[in-house]
């Protein structure tokens, strides 16, 4: 039972590995094979796209609060990530330690 | 002299009073109508309401899922500021609605994604308080809904956990920008050709963009999802999201 369980985990932690791979290799096959491209935000085209469709369309509203500068913004952006990779990995952590206290209470007990 | 000056007042007005092209795959502040705005927000208002009904029930009945509950906010929020190159020379970011649509429901996922795109509005300029209803119905509600969906078809079909998980990842990152360029066609409809020249416009924009990006999000999805099997097995019986086969 114990093997049969350690075998699928060991299978789908080799399968989690070869897809992170592959989301990398997904991310950077455009960097490498398309040098000219300048990879702005698709918002922006969409944006251009609006102004041809309407050229008399002037945004009613602006953003109460922009960040300063390009950096600020990316600044903010590793803030949201790094706040949520940190929740993930403290929630992993104690998964983990918990799955590991459940097992070796389940062995202690067993033989009484 | 004189003209320089003015030409550097210019140049500042313009810099002051235009807003740049953020970099946001959401539609962007005050870039739809005032009806437009209006619509979109009382349309996602019910769903925010039932969701947080949910949510409200879920942790009640079972105050240990907190911690996943909040996994699967914290999934989002990594996932959507992960702005990727794309094989259109443009970039845009993954929703990661997936996940929390898989494990409490779609209603569940939609406040979630409310307080990621409330996030991103207010701190970010990315996004838009205006256009917060619109974002809300297509990232938060309208992909969840299509990743629900899917992923119980896949269920029911037998297919593997795995795949359901990829595919429901996939729809609904997807959706959420067919969506969006719905949400833009229809309040700007082409003078020539009218909504369906303007959603096919849109659609190319942001549609081809999104292909590799869902690919990605599904396949982090399925990450997440392996590691959860593993080490959450009970919450995830709790939540009745794991297939029979995981439980022999």
């Amino acid at each position: 039972m114990r093997s049969f369980n350690e075998n699928t985990e060991n299978k789908r932690c080799i399968i989690n590995i070869l897809f992170i791979v592959l989301v990398v290799l997904i991310s950077v096959f455009p960097l490498v094979f398309m040098k000219d491209a300048d990879f702005e935000g698709a918002d922006g085209q969409a944006e251009g796209v609006i102004v041809e469709i309407n050229e008399n369309y002037e945004p009613w509203f602006l953003p109460l609060y922009e960040p300063a500068s390009g950096e600020i913004e990316s600044l903010l952006f590793v803030l949201q990530a790094a706040l949520g990779a940190g929740f993930i990995g403290y929630y992993l952590g104690m998964a983990k330690e918990r799955k590991h206290r459940d097992y070796s209470v389940r062995q202690t007990d067993s033989p009484c | 002299m004189m003209r320089s000056k003015k030409n550097i007042l210019v140049l500042m007005l313009v810099f002051v009073f235009l807003p740049r092209p953020v970099f946001a795959m959401h539609i962007m502040e005050g870039f739809l109508p005032l009806g437009w705005s209006v619509f979109w927000s009382l349309v996602s208002l019910p769903f925010i309401v039932l969701g947080l009904r949910s949510i409200n029930k879920t942790v009640h009945q079972n105050p240990r899922l907190k911690m996943l509950l909040g996994l699967a906010g914290a999934f989002a929020f990594v996932l959507s500021a992960l702005k990727l190159p794309s094989v259109t020379g443009s970039s845009s970011h993954p929703t990661g609605v997936g996940l929390g649509t898989i494990l409490f429901g779609p209603l569940a996922m939609s406040v979630l994604g409310f307080i990621v795109l409330i996030f991103q509005a207010v701190l970010l300029a990315h996004g838009g308080i205006t256009t917060l209803g619109a974002n809300t119905f297509s990232m938060a509600i309208a992909g969840p809904l299509v990743a629900f969906t899917i992923y119980r078809a896949v269920q029911k079909c037998g297919g593997k956990p795995s795949l359901a998980v990829f595919l429901a990842a996939f729809f609904g990152n997807f959706f959420t920008y067919v969506v969006t360029s719905l949400q833009l066609a229809l309040a700007f409809p082409a003078e020539i050709g009218g909504f369906v020249a303007s959603l096919t416009k849109f659609l190319s924009i942001f549609a081809v963009t999104q292909v590799p990006l869902a690919i990605s999000e599904g396949l982090l999805t399925v990450v997440i999802f392996n590691v959860l099997t593993i080490y959450s097995k009970d919450e995830l019986r709790d939540l009745s999201v794991m297939f029979e086969e995981g439980a022999k």
